[in-house]
């Protein structure tokens, strides 16, 4: 595999990161929290969907479908159980609540299903095979383009909403101020459950190309947290179109550090992620200071 | 009014605690191996929700990442034992490895706030844990085992893990208790009840930081050493595992975040709630994952903070406590 096939490969693999990472990035954005059990919620809506193509028989993306309402449904409670009550005290208490939280879904997962690998590859039809060669080295497969045009799609959504529409509005006035958006009437309770409705439902959609890119077990969830926030931190936490590109950035980390050694993939993007923290956040004072 | 820190209960207290660790170290004179392994591994739980419970509960500092220096000190250990020296020597040396790289990892972890650093330290452990697993010399991923402590007949062995077990523990007890009675521990329990009101009254916070961060690496690496040292075998898959962060939280979460004695407390409902459900298995980790969930939302002080509160108990004196002056006094 060439580099320029490597980059392609990593650009397509970062738009599903970019995905995982997109509800974590909502949620930071409006409410300056970061929650540990995102990657859960991704493999638990993958469950969701595998269980409906069980049931029923149909493609993986008519069972998305399905589903969605019902991830939409789970995070108000989310957000209605557990997320609001940690909001109001301190910032460590929502990473305790949600790690706690990760925990009981990987093992509620491993209770419903076994520890047994499963994928919806099988179930997404010709879009999992179909590739084009471009050039005797590049080639682009239907998949990591579906994926890459869905994401794109996605944020670009998503910019509408917040800059177009009226409920975008009262999002970003919540996320800028919540005092001061409640004192004109704008009730933050619920901006703050659609934010987490959203980002669990788009989470859920990451979970869907998990399932059909590989496959998922019940402890998958902190692995994809990790890819998730990694993206989100690289791109620059609280910007939308910044966690694409940091996604992409990652996803091309991986791809090209997999060609130095393939046990160095996962490595490349670690380092980058760190190297972005170390840039912004202590650069030029790496030394022991004393106050 | 007058200050005290010394109650008759504390003064009890602290003298029960230190005769319970003399008592402890007749434990493998009297008991079965299993036994000492047993209560080897409660006291491994005890170090580690102590220094778990010194980031958080003092710092503000929640890590996800302490399994980073377990993993240090356990692969230290086998690293050292390796290298021809005694497994005893090889276990202090990789004690003093786990806190010597903490050092460089604070210069920049401490940077970073609430989840960048939590997930930061997480990144951090699956680094040092992909860097294991590209080792051969280290077992790559398969894992590997201290051979060297074959050398000694199983019941010492299990003895002199046992008692370096307790020394870990009562040393790293005692480091805490005295940081924080000493002038230095009044500025860490500001940080942790107002870091920025510290910052304003001149407290060097990420100084304080630092020491706790290195204490916390230098005591999870001891842990990790014990662990190595207690099961004779590890694997990267188990030792870097995010779950020791599970149950790090899960202990001091239930204790007690921020008190002394909580994480104490939680370190043995940890251990009785293994030691009862043997089997382990999923629905076991379900209650723990919700009882720390449970214990972060509505009871965010824990049993010991939530008692320490009502009661205004305090066994292991390491703050003050206004009294009012006796009447005799006042009336003079």
């Amino acid at each position: 595999m060439s580099v320029a096939n490597a980059i392609l490969q990593g650009i397509f693999l970062g738009a599903f990161y970019a995905v995982l990472a997109c509800g974590l990035s909502i949620m930071f954005g409006v409410m300056r929290i970061i929650n540990l059990a995102h990657g859960d919620v991704a493999v638990l809506g993958a469950y969701i969907v595998y269980v409906i193509v069980e049931r029923t028989g149909v493609s993986a993306f008519l069972a998305f479908a399905v589903a969605l309402p019902v991830m939409v449904l789970l995070g108000y409670v989310l957000q209605l159980t557990v997320l609001e009550r940690s909001l109001k005290s301190g910032i460590l208490t929502p990473l305790l609540a949600t790690f706690g939280l990760s925990i009981v879904i990987q093992n509620l997962l491993q209770l419903a299903f076994s520890p047994d690998v499963r994928s919806l590859g099988g179930s997404a039809g010709s879009v999992t095979t179909a590739s084009w060669q471009v050039t005797s080295g590049l080639s682009v497969s239907a998949l990591g383009l579906l994926v890459l045009v869905v994401a794109v799609l996605l944020f670009a959504a998503l910019q509408l909403f917040l800059s177009r529409t009226r409920a975008g509005w009262i999002m970003r006035a919540t996320a800028e101020d919540a005092d001061a958006a409640e004192l004109v009437g704008i009730d933050s309770r619920s901006v703050y459950a659609g934010a987490t409705a959203m980002a669990v439902a788009i989470a859920a959609l990451g979970g869907l190309f998990l399932g059909i890119r590989s496959v998922f077990d019940p402890v998958s969830g902190p692995t994809q947290l990790i890819f998730a926030f990694e993206a989100v931190v690289i791109g620059g936490m609280g910007s939308l179109w910044g966690t694409l590109l940091g996604g992409i950035a990652l996803g091309v980390a991986q791809t090209v550090g997999a060609q130095i050694h393939p046990q160095f993939a996962v490595m490349a993007g670690h380092l980058l992620f760190l190297a972005v923290l170390i840039v912004r956040f202590g650069g030029g004072r790496l030394v022991l200071r004393t106050a | 009014m007058r200050v005290q820190r010394w109650t008759r209960t504390s003064k009890l207290f602290t003298g029960g605690t230190v005769v319970a660790a003399i008592v402890l170290a007749g434990v493998p004179l009297v008991f079965e191996s299993d036994v000492v392994q047993k209560l080897t591994t409660l006291l491994i739980l005890v170090l580690l929700a102590v220094m778990w419970n010194a980031l958080a509960g003092y710092g503000g500092l929640l890590s996800v990442g302490q399994q980073a220096f377990i993993g240090i000190g356990a692969y230290g250990t086998v690293f050292f034992a390796a290298q021809g020296v005694s497994p005893y020597v090889a276990m202090l040396l990789a004690t003093l490895l786990a806190g010597a790289i903490s050092v460089p990892i604070s210069l920049f972890a401490l940077r970073l706030r609430a989840a960048q650093f939590a997930i930061g330290m997480w990144v951090i452990a699956e680094v040092i844990s992909i860097l294991v697993r590209l080792d051969q010399n280290l077992g790559a991923g398969t894992g590997i085992s201290l051979i060297q402590l074959n050398q000694y007949e199983p019941n010492f062995r299990q003895a002199y893990t046992f008692w370096l077990a307790l020394a870990f523990t009562m040393i790293f007890l005692a480091a805490l208790f005295f940081l924080l009675r000493s002038p230095l521990g009044a500025s860490l329990q500001a940080i942790r009840d107002d870091e920025d009101a510290a910052r304003s009254l001149g407290v060097r916070v990420a100084a304080r930081k630092r020491l706790l961060f290195v204490l916390a690496g230098f005591g999870c690496g001891a842990a990790g050493v014990l662990v190595v040292a207690n099961t004779l075998f590890i694997e990267p898959s188990s030792v870097f595992s995010v779950q020791w962060s599970a149950y790090m939280i899960f202990m001091v979460l239930v204790g007690g975040l921020g008190t002394f004695e909580g994480p104490i407390l939680g370190a043995i409902l940890l251990f009785a709630i293994q030691t009862t459900f043997t089997q382990g298995g999923p629905w076991y980790l379900v209650g723990l994952g919700a009882t720390a969930a449970l214990f972060a939302l509505a009871l965010p002080r824990g049993l010991w903070g939530t008692v320490e509160e009502r009661l205004g108990l305090r066994l292991l004196p390491v703050g003050y406590r206004v009294v009012e002056a006796k009447r005799d006094h006042t009336a003079a």
